[in-house]
This record gives C-alpha cells, sequence and structure tokens, in this order.
C-alpha cells in the first residue's frame, strides 16, 4: 500500500501553479475563439444561400459527433503534410476553438428559438422592422437560456484542456505525466490534477448558475 | 400572383369605401383549406365579432388583416388600399416589405395570451413602438403611453414587468400597447379566453370604453356570447372557413336563419 | 487512387479498430445508463447520507476531466492493489464519467413528470416503490430519452481517450498509421469519417426509433 506524501505536493506545488495557469489561458484563448466562430457559424446557417446553410450544417454536426481529441491529431499533423507546422498552442487552440464554435453556435440557435413565436407576432402587431425585432425584443430573451449554455460550455473547454498534452502543450496533464515519468510518482500529480480541476470547475459552475439567475432578474424575467 | 383585371380593382373608390374589404380571400394549410374564398367587408367605425367553432377559420381572419399569415388567393383591402398586394405597372402584385409596413401602421392587434415583452415594464411595452417605430421623442411616447395606461386603469402599475402582472392586468396593458401605436383597426384574438372568470370583465370593460369613447374600425374574435350580443354592431358566424351567416346581434342570437348556427348556439348556450 | 491504396494497406487494422470502439462503446454506455439510473435515484432519496453520496459522486466525476479519471484509475488505483485490464479501465472510465451526466439527466426527467401524477398514485394508495417505477419512471424515460441522445454521442467521442492508455481503438491504430507514413490526412481523416458515420448512421437513428417506440407505448405519439 502506497503512502500519501505531502512533501511531495509541497515540492511540486509551484509547477502546478504555473501549468494551472497555462490551463485558464488554452481555456480562456480557445473559448475565445469558439464565441466568434460559434457566430460565424450560426450566421452561415441562416444566410439565403441552400447551400452554404447545408454545408455548414453538415459541417457543425460532424464536429459535434467526432472526437475532440481526434481533432486535436488531424489539426496538428495535417499542416507538416502540405509544408505548414503549427506550434502545438497554435494547432491545440485552433482544434478546441472549433469544436467548441459548433457547440456555441447550437447554444445560440437555442436561445433565438426558445424566444416564442408570439413575441414575433406582438413585434410584427406594433410594425418593428426586423433587424429592431431581433435588436429590442429577440435577443435580449434569447440571452438568459444562452448564458446558462455559454458558461456550461466555459466550464466544459476548461476540463477538456487535458487533450491539448497529447500533441505537448504544457498544460496541467502534461505536466502531471512528466512528473510521473521523473520521479515514478503518479498517486500525488494525477490527483493534485483532479483536485485542481475541481477546485476551479465546481465554483466556476456556481459562478454561471448565479449570473444566469442575476441576469433574468435583471431583464425582469425570473423564473 | 397575376391577378385578372377587373376582378380584383387597384383601389377602392367612391362613397361607402370599406375600412376593411377581403375579396374572395384563400388560405390553405397544406391540403387543409381554413378560408374558402373569403368574402367580409367592414365599415369604419363598425364593431363586427366572429363567432364559429374552434377550426372554422376565425382567427385566421385577424391573423391574415395583421399580416401574420400569407395568402394563398384573393386581395385584401384597407382603407381602400390593397394590404396583401401593391400596384405596379396597372396590376397587383404581392406587397413588398415597405408597402407591408406602411399599411400595418393602420392595424393593431391583442393577442389571447397577450405576448407582452417579458423583459420591458408595462410602461416600456407601451413605449417600445413610438419609440422605435414611430420615433418619438421618449418624452412624447411616455405622455401618450401613460395617458393610455390610465385609460386602463394601470398607471400604477407602470414600472411592473409582465410577470408580476395578473392576465387580467397584461392584456390591459397589452390594449394600450396596441392604441398607442394610434392604429385605425383593432383587433382583438380571444382576448378574455386565457383569463379566469373573475377577471374577464377587467377586459371588456376596457373593450366597452373603447367602443364608445374611439372611431375604430374593430374586429374580434370571441366565446364571450353575451358580450359579443351586448356590444357588437354586427355578428359573423364561420363555418368551414366561410361565413355561414350574419346579421345584428338581435337578429343573429334570437332568429338564427341556419340549422348550423342555431346547434352552434345551443351548444354554446348549455355549457354556460 | 492514392486513398484506395491506402484504404487497401491499413484496412485490416482500421477494420480491427473500430470493432474496439465499438466494444468500447457498448460496454461503456451500459456502465453510463446503469451509473445514472442508480445515482440518479440516490440524488432523490429522502435519505441524507444517500443523497450525499450521489451528490459527492456526480460532483466529482463531472468536475474533473474524463481523461483525468480514466489516467488515475489506469495509473494511481494499481498503487493500491487494484490492477485492472487497460481493455476494462477503458470503458469503466467513460462509463462512470459519462453516467454522472446521465444521473442529471434521470434526476431532471424525474423532477419534470408533473406533480399530478405522484398524486395521482397517491390517490390509487400505491406503495412508493410502485409509484415510482410504474408511474414516474416510464414517463421520466420519455423525457429523457432526447438529451440522452446527444450523451450517448458524448459516449462515443469519449471512447477515442482509451486510446492514450493504449488500447488499440481505432484512435489508436489510425495514431500509429500516422506515425509510421506521415499521412495524417489520410489516417485521421478516415477516422473522423468512421466515428461521424456511426454517429450519424448508426447512433442517432438508433435513438429516434427509440424515442419513436417509447412514446408510442405510452401513448403520446
Amino acid at each position: 500500500m502506497i503512502e500519501w506524501q505531502w512533501g511531495l505536493v509541497w515540492e511540486l506545488a509551484p509547477r502546478f501553479v504555473d501549468a494551472t495557469g497555462k490551463t485558464l489561458f488554452a481555456a480562456g484563448g480557445g473559448y475565445g475563439i469558439a464565441v466568434v466562430l460559434g457566430l460565424v457559424f450560426l450566421a452561415m446557417q441562416r444566410v439565403p444561400l441552400p447551400a452554404v446553410r447545408v454545408a455548414t450544417r453538415e459541417f457543425v454536426e460532424l464536429i459535434r459527433s467526432t472526437p475532440l481529441l481526434l481533432q486535436i491529431f488531424f489539426v496538428y499533423y495535417v499542416g507538416p503534410q502540405f509544408g505548414l507546422i503549427l506550434a502545438p498552442w497554435t494547432a491545440g487552440l485552433i482544434a478546441i476553438g472549433v469544436h467548441y464554435g459548433a457547440y456555441l453556435s447550437e447554444v445560440y440557435r437555442g436561445g433565438i428559438e426558445s424566444v416564442p413565436k408570439g413575441q414575433w407576432e406582438a413585434a410584427r402587431a406594433i410594425n418593428l422592422p426586423t433587424v429592431t425585432a431581433y435588436r429590442r425584443i429577440v435577443l435580449p430573451q434569447a440571452l438568459p437560456p444562452a448564458i446558462a449554455g455559454m458558461g456550461n460550455y466555459l466550464v466544459g473547454i476548461f476540463k477538456d484542456t487535458p487533450m491539448l498534452s497529447v500533441i505537448g502543450v504544457a498544460e496541467l496533464m502534461h505536466t502531471a505525466t512528466t512528473i510521473g515519468a521523473e520521479s515514478y510518482r503518479y498517486l500525488e500529480p494525477y490527483t493534485m490534477v483532479g483536485a485542481i480541476f475541481l477546485a476551479i470547475s465546481l465554483p466556476a459552475a456556481f459562478c454561471v448558475n448565479a449570473f444566469e439567475k442575476w441576469v433574468r432578474r435583471k431583464l425582469g424575467m425570473a423564473k | 400572383m397575376t391577378e385578372e383585371t377587373g376582378r380584383y380593382p387597384l383601389r377602392l373608390e367612391g362613397d361607402g369605401v370599406p375600412m376593411v374589404r377581403f375579396q374572395k380571400v384563400t388560405k390553405r394549410y397544406g391540403p387543409l383549406v381554413v378560408l374558402d374564398e373569403l368574402d367580409l367587408d367592414v365599415a369604419p367605425g363598425e364593431m363586427v365579432t366572429i363567432i364559429g367553432p374552434s377550426g372554422s377559420g376565425k382567427t385566421t381572419v385577424l391573423r391574415m388583416l395583421m399580416t401574420l399569415e400569407t395568402i394563398d388567393g384573393g386581395v385584401i383591402y384597407v382603407d381602400g388600399e390593397p394590404l396583401t398586394h401593391m400596384v405596379r405597372n396597372q396590376g397587383l402584385v404581392p406587397a413588398n416589405s415597405a408597402h407591408t409596413r406602411r399599411m400595418r401602421s393602420k392595424i393593431g392587434m391583442c393577442f389571447q395570451h397577450f405576448n407582452l415583452f417579458p423583459h420591458m415594464t408595462a410602461l416600456g411595452n407601451c413605449m417600445e413602438g413610438p419609440v422605435q417605430v414611430l420615433k418619438l421623442s421618449r418624452k412624447e411616447a411616455e405622455e401618450r403611453s401613460m395617458e393610455l395606461l390610465e385609460m386602463v386603469g394601470m398607471a400604477d402599475k407602470r414600472d411592473e414587468h409582465p410577470s408580476r402582472l395578473s392576465g387580467g392586468q397584461q392584456q390591459r396593458v397589452a390594449i394600450a400597447r396596441a392604441l398607442a401605436m394610434r392604429p385605425r383597426i383593432m383587433l382583438f384574438d380571444e382576448v378574455t379566453s386565457a383569463l379566469d372568470p373573475e377577471v374577464i370583465s377587467e377586459v371588456t370593460s376596457v373593450i366597452r370604453r373603447l367602443v364608445s369613447t374611439h372611431n375604430l374600425t374593430m374586429l374580434m374574435v370571441t366565446h364571450q356570447m353575451g358580450f359579443a350580443r351586448e356590444i357588437s354592431d354586427r355578428v359573423c358566424f364561420f363555418f368551414n372557413g366561410s361565413i355561414e351567416e350574419q346579421g345584428p346581434p338581435a337578429e343573429l342570437f334570437e332568429a338564427p336563419g341556419r340549422e348550423r348556427t342555431r346547434q352552434f348556439l345551443n351548444a354554446v348556450l348549455e355549457a354556460n | 487512387m492514392a486513398y484506395l491504396d491506402f484504404l487497401q494497406t491499413h484496412g485490416d487494422r482500421l477494420i480491427d479498430g473500430t470493432v474496439v470502439t465499438v466494444f468500447q462503446f457498448f460496454l461503456a454506455t451500459a456502465v453510463a445508463v446503469s451509473v445514472a439510473l442508480l445515482f440518479g435515484l440516490m440524488r432523490l432519496s429522502q435519505n441524507l447520507a444517500i443523497r450525499s453520496v450521489a451528490v459527492g459522486y456526480i460532483e466529482i466525476f463531472r468536475g474533473t476531466s474524463l481523461l483525468v479519471q480514466l489516467f488515475w484509475i489506469f495509473f494511481v488505483l494499481p498503487l493500491f492493489g487494484i490492477n485492472l485490464d487497460k481493455f476494462l479501465a477503458g470503458f469503466l472510465a467513460v462509463g462512470l464519467n459519462m453516467g454522472a451526466y446521465g444521473a442529471e439527466l434521470v434526476r431532471g426527467a424525474i423532477l419534470a413528470v408533473p406533480r399530478g401524477q405522484w398524486e395521482a398514485a397517491v390517490a390509487l394508495n400505491m406503495p412508493r416503490s410502485r409509484r415510482m417505477w410504474r408511474i414516474v419512471l416510464p414517463q421520466a424515460f420519455l423525457i429523457m430519452l432526447p438529451p440522452w441522445g446527444n450523451l450517448v454521442i458524448e459516449i462515443l467521442k469519449g471512447t477515442a481517450l482509451v486510446a492514450l492508455i493504449s488500447v488499440t481503438d481505432l484512435m489508436f491504430e489510425v495514431r500509429q498509421i500516422n506515425i509510421a507514413t506521415f499521412k495524417a490526412v489520410e489516417a485521421f481523416g478516415t477516422a473522423i469519417l468512421v466515428y461521424y458515420a456511426m454517429a450519424r448512421l448508426f447512433v442517432t437513428p438508433c435513438m429516434r426509433a427509440l424515442e419513436r417506440a417509447m412514446a408510442r407505448k405510452t401513448g403520446k405519439a
């Protein structure tokens, strides 16, 4: 039976603090890309060209139903085949950004579709132009349900960053594996990674919930 | 859609131009014919109530007039001008959005489920159209809205969101919101159907006041036979997408000429 | 066609990998469904201790990453004398992780069954367990099927991670092919298409068929 060594935990702490920073950076950067790409995917599914709509729809489905790990490998290794070498960080952020962009476009779509038809009709009945109806009536109501989804995927992207370790991004998981290889200690590094994830994602999920409720209250739509 | 010349006039002229005219209006949902070559005229200032069994096309009449539905045949005229169509090269072509928006400004509507904007206060709901569409200043829009909220007895709830209002209160705000656009035609689509019995009179008394003080043309779909009888100039009984029978309320309710009307009225009165 | 050559050369490995992925997927799904039902019901228990265990389980598995859990189970558990074969560790980790998400779906669906249904069952004087099994769960099942459709796709995607503990699934095989040939587009591209085909042509239609069958059975269609 193996013993938990607190000494090792303190010794490793600085490296994990550093790696936590990198993990948060990867999650934040990937999320930034995803938020924008999600809007692009959404817009492309609403253009008046059926071919673009269908192609985008199919692309979003493809991204959502295949493993992120595979997409990370794809982005990282396809470049060199054509003479284009991407740094692990670049490839990782692109892969994770596109993956979550596909999810976020569905969140945006769901938010807009959750606004009852009667709201559109009432906007029409007071003769609001379409753009104004979106801006004043539909989007403010689409926001609270979208915030919940967006927040969940922010936590989700954070929890998926360990996959970037496979192409050598030095985030938490990569650091733990390196330490394991150096010291033949696995208990503390992997447990610490788990604990760090728990310590960040649980409060984050709580904050997302609180934020959603706050927005609802702010808009006078408390459930 | 091209229309035969002469069959549908480019505009209605002369004495006694109706405020609303449905001419051979057809509406289908797939194979289902909801309105079957409907003809209906409503005179300026007239209050017309539409009754009939569910699925008879009553609500569709109002929704088409509000341009919430597309038209599959025929033409609707409002205030002498085609609503669903516009004039191009001496003929009628389907209306574009500019024409639709110009014509729509003459019409206001209240819905069964109120459809108030939940993220705006009662006052915000009323000011939305005047500010965003009519481009009134906020001060003017607020004055106009407060006057109307006063009229429907909701002035003290001006800063409440819809979720804090009862059904009757929400519907009164919805009426004020529609009136704030100064329409010439008001449409009431089963405005009391979603209300608890004890608050129905809040809404009907507002409509009653509107009839006596405003020179509005009104179309109302309702299941409140007593109210329809008291307030209407004319009652239309719809059956299977067309008007089975119409006339002054006293006549239609006292001595219906058609068997179907009689059956419907008996069934409804028995239920009450 | 160079791509046809590629398929011909590596077809056996691709098929072997796909078969392993399919096995991992079915076993992980079975684990996830059992775990979800168990902890979902425990989460609704009136007993505080039982409820706390369920909350702890769900929050820990949802709060940390699947990859972390997989490595913990495979690399750390042996240190406590629990040696799991990599194949078993693989689908077990995926199933335990996804089951935590599923438990929340179970709980949400049970709570979404209208109160009147519970009350009607009480009025018929049914015992508590019968109310749950005969009245509430069948309706809850129908409510939770659509979100389970998404979760099952997540399970399929999750199984790709088992390649990282050297289970020879599709992900593992195409990675080996890439290392040997540097044909990344063909190797990873083929795998993406295979996963997509499994999700789109098999998993989703099956879930839809199940939804329709259940809807018919409960008289909702």
